[in-house]
């Protein structure tokens, strides 16, 4: 990496079951989560912090962004188990989708396919954690605190 | 300033898989619009079309409608935010007529959805999410209201047979509505009989019955300025108030999960406009894409106050009979839900309703009426407030 100037960085295009972005300023997201670290963004400048991470801060107008680590316990907002999925997802169903509170920033991700659906409710506290999918592919998935 | 009415208002019949080309979809609803309004295209000086364009192989529908609805060379655009496409689209109207550029506008809001399979549909309207952080978790539409249904009943109690009872109203018109796309009864008891296809899980806790039928459809709404709108037409419903809102794409960026902001702001806005409160609405049609849709809507809007939304659906005061009666054309739930076509449809069925025309639907002697059509997962929100 880096060695080949012209090469387009489009390594997002490893993010979730089927990508639709692959080229953005945050790829470095990637990395992270390969180490197994579920990344944000925090403004250099005014310190609003920003999950999912991202490039610029609409506060300040800055585009100076350090990261910070997701660590810790969410609270569960809601989630939802999927009968059917949309195209190119058949093959990971059944799965929920949920939102974990943290506080300061939120996390939009999966319930974690080992757990059971009858021990989520809303409100229990979970934790964010990277996730292999069969084909290589990365996500992050919460898991029973 | 002058008022801004509606002179005339015209929509396809809601059909799955339609036998014709978008122009000639779209030109059903305009021929009806026109037809109400008894107007020639020499008196219309733009037009306005609204869709939500991943459906369509055509790029750039206007100019293809205005030359087959006769429209040209008036100006012609666009507009789109997901299902609420038209009653931005009147929105838009509104102010090209407020500030003087337009006499007349045409708005044609359009969708033909049966060109592709209900899975390649679902991802569509999935990529109407955030496409770099949530739909690579395989989201959909059913999936978002569901969560939404999921803590509205962690919060107030509701439970998925109230949300039934949105479905059971929905269909008691549907029947009715010669134009809806499901005219079939919807019972309480479908929902609990593994035979029926109502009671099937699709995103948890919401099941087949909570969601809208796809549809094919168009619809048309003819907007005015004062002068015209008195001249052209014998009965005008003049727009009275109008909201329109946004709130963050992606389920992180939000903190409400119990309701819509945008339908709420839309709604706040709209009611300062038109100087009346929530009690002043005879009729409404909401944006009911999921049943739990209808309930947030019930609280947005100020019908119930928030978590007892179910108080009004239980007590049947949404009922055509009742104290504020809510989609009594079938609703997304029953009519359908042909994404850029419903807004100008659910304006049709108010003004409809406020000129005595709605037939066996007609609300007793309504005077003020009330739109709140929802775009995306609660991402764009407008609400428009009509009188006589
Ligand atoms: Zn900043």
């Amino acid at each position: 990496m880096g060695k080949e100037k012209k090469k387009v960085d489009d390594r997002f295009k490893k993010f979730g079951t089927v990508t639709f972005t692959s080229i953005t300023k945050i790829n470095d997201f990637i990395d992270k989560l390969e180490q197994g670290k579920i990344m944000g963004t925090k403004c250099k400048e005014c310190g609003l912090v920003f999950f999912p991470p991202r490039a610029d801060c609409y506060q300040c107008f800055k585009s100076d962004m350090e990261w910070f680590e997701v660590t810790g316990k969410g609270k569960l907002i809601s989630f939802s188990k999927l009968e059917f999925a949309p195209v190119g997802f058949g093959d990971d169903l059944p799965y929920a989708i949920a939102l974990l509170d943290y506080g300061d920033y939120k996390v939009f991700g999966r319930i974690a396919g080992d757990v059971p659906e009858d021990e989520v409710e809303v409100g229990m506290e979970m934790v964010t954690v990277s996730n292999t999918l069969p084909s290589g592919q990365l996500n992050y998935v919460f898991q029973k605190a | 300033m002058g008022k801004v009415g509606i002179i005339g208002v015209g929509q396809s019949a809601f059909v799955r898989g339609y036998p014709g080309s978008i122009r000639e979809l779209a030109f059903e609803g305009f021929k009806e619009g026109m037809q109400d309004a008894q107007i020639t295209t020499k008196d219309i000086d733009a037009s306005v079309i609204c869709s939500a364009p991943e459906y369509d192989k055509q790029r750039s529908p206007a100019g293809v409608f205005a030359e087959y609805f006769g429209l040209t060379p008036q100006p012609t655009f666009y507009v789109e935010t997901l299902c609420s496409s038209s009653s931005m689209g009147v929105r838009l109207a509104y102010s090209l007529i407020k500030a003087g550029l337009h006499d007349v506008i045409a708005v044609v809001g359009f969708q033909k959805m049966s060109e592709i399979s209900s899975a390649e549909s679902q991802e569509r309207m999935g990529r109407g999410a955030d496409i770099q952080w949530e739909s690579p978790f395989g989201t959909m539409m059913p999936a978002y209201y569901a969560m939404y249904a999921r803590a509205h009943m962690a919060k107030y109690g509701t439970t998925s047979d109230d949300l039934a009872l949105i479905r059971v109203k929905a269909a008691t018109y549907g029947q009715i509505n010669e134009k809806a796309v499901y005219r079939k009864a919807v019972t309480f008891e479908m929902f609990s009989d593994p035979e029926s296809p109502m009671s099937n899980p699709v995103a948890s806790p919401l099941r087949v019955g909570d969601c809208c039928a796809n549809a094919d459809g168009s619809s048309c709404v003819i907007v005015a300025n004062e002068e015209k709108a008195k001249a052209l037409c014998k009965k005008p419903v003049w727009i009275l108030g109008l909201g329109a809102a946004s709130t963050a794409v992606n389920m992180a960026g939000r903190d409400m999960f119990t309701g819509l902001t945008v339908g709420e702001q839309a709604g706040e806005q709209a009611y300062k406009m038109a100087g009346v409160t929530a009690k002043d609405i005879d009729v409404a049609e909401v944006h009911d894409c999921f049943t739990i849709a209808e309930m947030m809507a019930y609280e947005n809007l100020g019908f119930a106050k928030p978590g007892e939304g179910k108080e009004l659906i239980k007590g049947k005061e949404t009922y055509k009979e009742g104290s504020i009666p809510v989609n009594v054309d079938g609703g997304l739930l029953s009519k359908g839900h042909p994404i850029g076509a419903t807004g100008g449809s659910q304006v049709r069925t108010i003004v409809l309703q406020l000129r005595g025309e709605a037939g066996e639907m007609q609300v007793k002697d309504p005077e003020i009426g009330l739109v709140h059509n929802i775009g995306g997962v609660g991402l764009y929100g407008n609400v428009t407030i009509l009188g006589r």
